[in-house]
């Protein structure tokens, strides 16, 4: 199991946002966490990811608690970006080289040609589409075993977001496996293996989602909506 | 991503569909290489999971074979993609006899018609 994630619970102050929440990520999944705006997605993630102290539960990445080790294996794509605007693609690659052991340089230059970006570019002169591509270049050009993409096609126009689809998919190895919070789920929903779908901080649904089409006969984008209203 | 899928129907069965249909009209031949995994998955745009569940279908229904570290193949038997090629016939017929029924029109009328064109 690449990710536990057993009876989490959250709150901050008097208010709970995440109510006894549990689930598993396997080898080679691709897994979607669907919700509302507001519904506890991002607080799972950055639990996930050490950047929130849990009340209660446990969280175990590849067997281990979280801490140094699974940072490590972890590679977070988080929703607002992190990176300093005045530098240069090539010196953030030289900032992920000296942070991540498993950063791979060659394939970040790489899926830089493919995706059409000038690594000589500074970032304060790009668009909010190039800024997003450059992010999941860096995020999979790591050699993790689990990535975590919160909202990656947030703000990004129908093209740009079939780029960054296609460079997620082409570069995930089904050693590893994958968390996905999106709300524009009728774009992603044909890369998830499994879905959860959380709404008032509890998970309402989970499953495999050709199964759930199957049983449903209605995209998962549909069910979503009916669920969550 | 160049297809189109149906979000209401589980894709891998729409990838089932569309690999026969390959097979049907011979852009795939008896005992031809089938683009690996990884390939399809980037082709369609989906999860290699999906892909896998697809390709081990079309493998139990014999229509196409696993030769160990090589790779997937169409199957040399005919009968086999013969058998294939007539039940989608019959699946399209069926539901092409359904929706003209459901617009009232008898079996004689379809025929009628279809006689016409």
């Amino acid at each position: 199991m690449v990710l536990e994630v057993k009876d989490l619970k959250k709150s901050f102050e008097e208010k709970c946002v995440i109510d006894g929440v549990s689930f598993k990520i396997q080898k080679g999944k691709i897994v979607g966490l669907l919700g509302k705006n507001g519904s506890g997605k991002t607080t799972i993630l950055k639990m996930i990811n050490d950047l929130l102290t849990i009340d209660s539960g446990e969280i175990l990445v590849c067997g281990e608690t979280i801490g140094v080790k699974t940072k490590a294996m972890i590679s977070y794509l988080p929703e607002r970006t992190y990176l300093d605007n005045t530098k240069t693609i090539s010196q953030v690659f030289d900032f992920f080289q000296d942070f991540y052991a498993d950063f791979d340089r060659c394939k970040a230059e790489q899926l830089l040609k493919e995706l059409d970006l000038d690594i000589n570019a500074r970032l304060a002169k790009m668009s909010k589409g190039m800024k997003e591509k450059v992010q999941i270049v860096l995020v999979m050009s790591r050699n993790a075993k689990l990535y975590i993409l919160d909202e990656p096609l947030g703000g990004v126009d129908p093209s740009t977001r079939d780029h960054i689809m296609k460079t997620i998919l082409s570069n995930f190895s089904d050693d590893a496996s994958m968390l996905i919070t999106t709300h524009l789920i009728a774009d992603v929903e044909k890369i998830l293996d499994e879905v959860i779908i959380i709404d008032k901080s509890k998970i309402v649904l989970s499953g495999n989602a050709d199964e759930l089409r199957k049983k449903e006969k209605k995209s998962i984008d549909e069910i979503f909506r009916r669920i969550v209203k | 991503m160049g297809y189109d899928f149906d979000n209401d129907t589980p894709i891998y069965l729409q990838i089932i569909e569309h690999i026969k249909m390959q097979i049907i009209n011979k852009e795939f031949l008896p005992n031809d290489k089938l683009p690996s995994v990884r390939e399809l998955s980037f082709q369609y745009g989906v999860n290699p999971n999906t892909i896998q569940k697809a390709l081990q279908e079309l493998e139990d229904i014999g229509l196409i074979f696993t030769e160990r570290t090589n790779g997937k193949f169409v199957t040399s038997n005919l009968e086999i993609i013969e058998k294939i090629r007539q039940e989608t016939i019959d699946n399209i017929i069926d539901d092409f006899f359904d929706s003209m029924l459901k617009l009232g029109l008898s079996r004689n009328d379809v025929m009628k018609i279809l006689n016409k064109r």
